[in-house]
């Protein structure tokens, strides 16, 4: 019979305390780690939180992973690169994810990422110089009656045109330069989960 | 908790449920999401608190109505009027709605104010009328986060009836009787299936549901696992009485959220009030489920690749035998379904085999999810007959092409599938026949093309797909897929040669034959089953250097005109 | 153990049970092509080249990958076969940059062997020329990515044999490359033991000690069973010895 381990009841006394490495966002993947008994089966669910948590995989969050689960730094690193969810890269200020499904590509998305592409110098995947744009695309996010559609900073567009995101990207980025004050709002988090809110 | 106090807790939810005059039923499901159901649902909520009509109205937050184009969708039911459904509701118009129902003894349909009557559906529309809801029967009706809503549709009865009533060997039976397939796409008879698990020796067993749907297009099992949590839960749990094993996994895409989210807060609650967990119904049956998150592989729809990734691996399949069946998670037989099939279950314990065998053709049962998308007037979540025609699909349930154009072909099965043209819209749609037709049932991702669109460049998009989703592990669908896009590049860009056609069809075959998985063996199927029912349009290309749709560019030519100029 | 028979080729064959269909054709002589099988090491079932008819099963069979049964029915060269053998050798040959002349393992290349057996002289598909690189920051060996098939033995060997896994695979599909550790340079490696093993098992020139030029780099494998028997049995035959 399994038994399913229910967190310790020090885990949230121990969450205030500062973890030895200083930052304090390590408690997030210790806590993961311990609702799965420090399991090697756990990485994925493991770096599912340390993405969440840090916006991507840097090199010293891998091998901190690798360590806490005894698993060999090859083989943590090959399943992080194997799947499309995590990035080994820091993530734009903005993102914009376009959606690349069969509805949307038959209504023409690959002519939105195209303008994209060309007139703010990203490709797919990759990130602007300046850090503030991320362009990726995805894999159907099922609002397949709103095609062609994409997601800018979290909120679900629809029935867009390359013209129309063009002027939505533009008009962001503008208030990014005559706003000198950053806003920092963790754009990057709340995109990890395809930019959709949990409602109610 | 036990079989009597199921009943009772039934009772006192439809009882609570009746005392009220009107109910607002506002779908939460992504697609209504995102056009805006969230604020709606706060309008109408607003609206209903400040007419102080707690007592008589009541706004639920459900799951999938079904025609996700014309969302927000909200349905109004009124004791002794029956049912409205409305289209694009704005929050104004739930403000309003709020207010019209809200009255005792509403005028006519016809009498409605605007902008309420042109946002009435009629009530004999042929998108409802030609469906048949078996799995989706709770879906846009119940609140996919109360539990007491799907017990008072009868929920949790099948598993206390097959605690109680039945042995495992006989929820086995049932299950093979019923004539129940596989709904990822196969179309495997379930029933052999767990008896195949059942009878595997093992001290310990497993029970996933495959919740990685990855077909782009295709959002039947998010909505099915947004809008019915419970019910996939159900079915699981009596798979695993059936087959002998204590956990469960559900392995739920990474791009929904939404659905894990729900599932675990069901799974939670079901454990609370002992329906999952020890002791189930006090019965001597334990069985607990967990929520696996994918991280963006659609390799991982294929079982072994799956079972990989729930072990926290690279999502590699491997070769079979041995059979999941055999030696599954961990090397313990494991019984791997669709989460569409565990949707399946309850009703057929519930109401018995031979109901179910009565419904779909001769050897294809029951009825089948399909996300109907594309170049269709009314695009969404369909449940139909196993058996109906595509024409009834597509022009019935669909309202035909829209602009006036014609229809051209069907895609279903996804990356997997094929293309069915006009010519066999009156083909039953059936495991077999698609099948004959070269294409496959697939997950139900069903995406309608007019004569816009171009059928080399939707196989090249396909094509484009698998490249992508190849795991990389054997060398067909490695290297394959990459050279059987390059040549399908060369045909939509002007730069092929007829013998670049004889290439690219021999090289389907092969990787259709060789490679190691679902993946690469079913990664050519929509090139050939474009090849095989639009020659025309590829040899356009070729000799003519003109795409038909108007879709290519062609703006190159082909390398041996160059070499020889 | 008890015995299976079989036909193979239309010749009468027993075998015994839980073999696997590729050891038993190995042993009767009957060759078929293999890359990412090696006696030793686990089966991978990748490369696809040792595939097999079998009567009664729509579907060809990976013989590395499959147990042998009662009554099986195989055919191991058929037209159908030694076409699809073939074409799997060219796109191995487009996928990176196999330039023979100019590789250390010129004339010992498993690779090059499987493709001069099967008369396979050009390729019909578009070379795909990656920009790979190659890591001679180890102090005694080199890697170089453009020689590499993927067929991951020296995954395997680092992993089941040595037990340091030091190396696995990174990213997914054509991207796909082994990697040591946090994908870093060989020489900056701290769990390499510089065992050699990856080396010696490598069927191409993707992995060769530090000093060969071309047509000089000549492997060994034998040194699997050797381990392995020792470990297993405690028998160190000289015969397939070192």
């Amino acid at each position: 019979m399994s038994v399913k381990t229910s967190p310790p009841p020090r885990a949230r006394s121990q969450a205030v305390r500062e973890h030895p490495s200083g930052d304090p966002r390590f408690n997030l993947i210790d806590r993961t780690l311990k609702r799965f008994s420090y399991q090697q089966d756990a990485l994925i669910e493991v770096l599912h939180t340390a993405q969440e948590t840090f916006g991507f995989l840097s090199d010293d969050l891998l091998i901190y992973v690798a360590r806490q689960l005894k698993l060999p730094l090859s083989w943590v690193y090959g399943v992080a690169t194997f799947y499309h969810f995590f990035t080994l890269k820091p993530q734009g200020k903005h993102t914009c994810i376009v959606c690349m499904g069969t509805a949307c590509y038959v209504k023409r998305a690959a002519e939105i990422v195209a303008a994209l592409q060309q007139a703010f110098h990203v490709e797919p995947g990759g990130t602007t110089a300046d850090g503030l744009l991320s362009l990726s695309t995805a894999r159907c996010l099922g609002s397949c009656g709103l095609a062609p559609v994409l997601v800018l900073d979290g909120e679900v567009l629809g029935r867009e045109t390359p013209e129309s995101t063009l002027e939505r990207v533009r008009q962001l980025l503008l208030a990014e330069q005559s706003d000198a004050a950053p806003s920092a709002n963790g754009d990057a988090m709340h995109v990890t989960n395809g930019g959709i809110h949990e409602p109610i | 908790m036990n079989r009597s106090d199921l009943e009772a807790l039934a009772q006192r939810e439809l009882q609570r449920q009746q005392a009220f005059r009107c109910r607002i039923l506002c779908c939460a499901s992504t697609p209504c999401l995102s056009s805006g159901a969230t604020a709606v649902y706060d309008a109408i909520n607003a609206a209903i608190k400040e007419g102080e009509l707690d007592a008589e109205v009541q706004a639920v937050s459900t799951g999938c109505m079904g025609p996700c184009s014309r969302g927000p969708m909200v349905t109004v039911q009124v004791k002794d009027e029956g049912e409205f459904i409305y289209e694009h509701v704005s929050p104004e118009v739930g403000r309003q709605l709020v207010a019209y129902h809200a009255r005792s003894a509403a005028p006519p349909a016809e009498e409605l104010p605007e902008p309420l009557r042109t946002r009435l559906l009629p009530s004999d529309m042929p998108f409802f009328a030609k469906q048949r809801k078996v799995v989706l029967s709770n879906s846009g009706l119940i609140d996919p986060e109360r539990l007491e809503d799907y017990v008072a549709r009868g929920g949790y009865a099948a598993l206390a009836h097959a605690l109680r009533e039945m042995t495992p060997e006989e929820v086995c039976r049932e299950i093979i009787n019923s004539g129940l397939r596989g709904r990822g796409g196969a179309g495997y008879p379930t029933g052999l299936k767990w008896d195949m698990v059942r009878k595997a020796r093992g001290d310990k067993k497993y029970v996933i549901a495959n919740g990685d749907e990855g077909d782009p297009g295709a959002y039947m099992d998010r909505t099915l696992m947004e809008s019915d949590p419970h019910r996939v839960l159900e079915g699981m749990a009596i798979a695993g009485y059936a087959v002998g094993a204590d956990q469960g996994y559900i392995y739920v895409r990474g791009e929904y959220p939404i659905a894990a989210k729900r599932l675990e807060r069901a799974i939670r609650t079901a454990e609370r009030r002992g329906l999952l967990g020890s002791r189930i119904l006090d019965s001597n049956f334990n069985f607990r489920i967990d929520v696996r998150i994918g991280a963006g592989a659609f390799v991982c729809g294929e079982e072994t690749a799956l079972m990989a990734s729930i072990m926290g691996r690279r999502g590699q399949p491997t070769p079979r035998p041995p059979y999941p069946a055999q030696s599954g998670l961990w090397g313990k037989p494991t019984l791997i379904n669709n989460v569409e099939t565990f949707g399946n279950i309850a009703p057929i314990i519930q109401n018995g085999a031979e109901w179910f065998a009565s419904i779909g053709t001769a050897k294809s049962k029951g009825t089948k999810i399909f996300a109907l998308a594309g170049k269709v007037a009314t695009t969404g979540l369909i449940e139909v007959p196993m058996g109906i025609t595509l024409r009834e699909i597509v022009y019935d349930i669909g309202g035909g092409i829209p602009n006036g154009l014609a229809f051209k072909a069907a895609q279903t099965g996804g990356p997997s599938g094929g293309c069915i043209p006009a010519q066999y819209l009156d083909t039953p749609v059936d495991y077999e026949s698609l099948k004959a037709l070269g294409s496959i049932m697939g997950s139900g991702g069903l995406i309608i093309m007019d004569e816009h669109s171009c059928m080399v460049d939707v196989a090249k998009f396909f094509m484009e797909f698998c490249m992508d989703e190849s795991c990389g592990k054997c060398v067909p669908c490695r290297v394959g897929t990459v050279q059987m896009h390059r040549l399908l590049e060369r045909i939509t860009d002007g730069s092929a040669t007829l013998q670049d056609l004889e290439t690219l069809k021999e090289l389907c075959v092969m990787v259709k034959e060789t490679s190691l998985c679902g993946l690469g063996q079913s990664a050519p199927n929509p090139v050939l089953s474009t090849i095989q029912y639009f020659l025309d349009e590829y040899e356009a290309h070729i000799r003519e250097r003109r795409c038909p749709a108007g879709v290519c560019t062609l703006e190159k030519t082909p390398v041996t005109e160059w070499v020889h100029a | 153990m008890s015995v299976v028979t079989l036909t193979i080729n239309d010749e009468l064959v027993s075998a015994q049970e839980g073999q696997t269909l590729l050891s038993v054709l190995q042993e009767r002589g009957i060759e078929v092509p293999t890359l990412c099988h090696l006696d030793g090491l686990s089966e991978r079932g990748g490369c696809r080249l040792c595939m097999v008819e079998m009567e009664g099963s729509g579907r060809l069979q990976a013989a590395c990958v499959t147990q042998v049964q009662e009554g099986m029915v195989v055919y191991t060269h058929s037209e159908r076969l030694v076409k699809y053998r073939r074409m799997i050798l060219e796109l191995l040959f487009s996928e990176r940059n196999h330039v023979c002349a100019v590789c250390v393992m010129n004339g010992n290349c498993e690779l090059q062997w499987e493709a001069a057996q099967i008369g396979m002289d050009h390729v019909r598909y578009e070379y795909l020329n990656p920009d790979l690189p190659m890591d001679a920051s180890h102090e005694r060996f080199v890697i170089d990515h453009n020689r590499c098939i993927l067929c991951t033995r020296c995954v395997r060997v680092c992993d089941e044999i040595e037990g340091a896994h030091v190396w696995d695979v990174m990213g997914r599909g054509v991207n796909s490359r082994v990697i040591v550790d946090l994908n870093q340079p060989w020489g900056t490696s701290q769990s390499c033991t510089s065992c050699g093993k990856c080396v010696q098992v490598c069927p191409t020139g993707a992995l060769f000690s530090k000093g060969a030029t071309v047509a000089e780099m000549e492997k060994q494998h034998n040194f699997l069973r050797w381990i392995l028997d020792g470990r297993e049995k405690k028998i160190w035959s000289y015969e397939n010895g070192k």
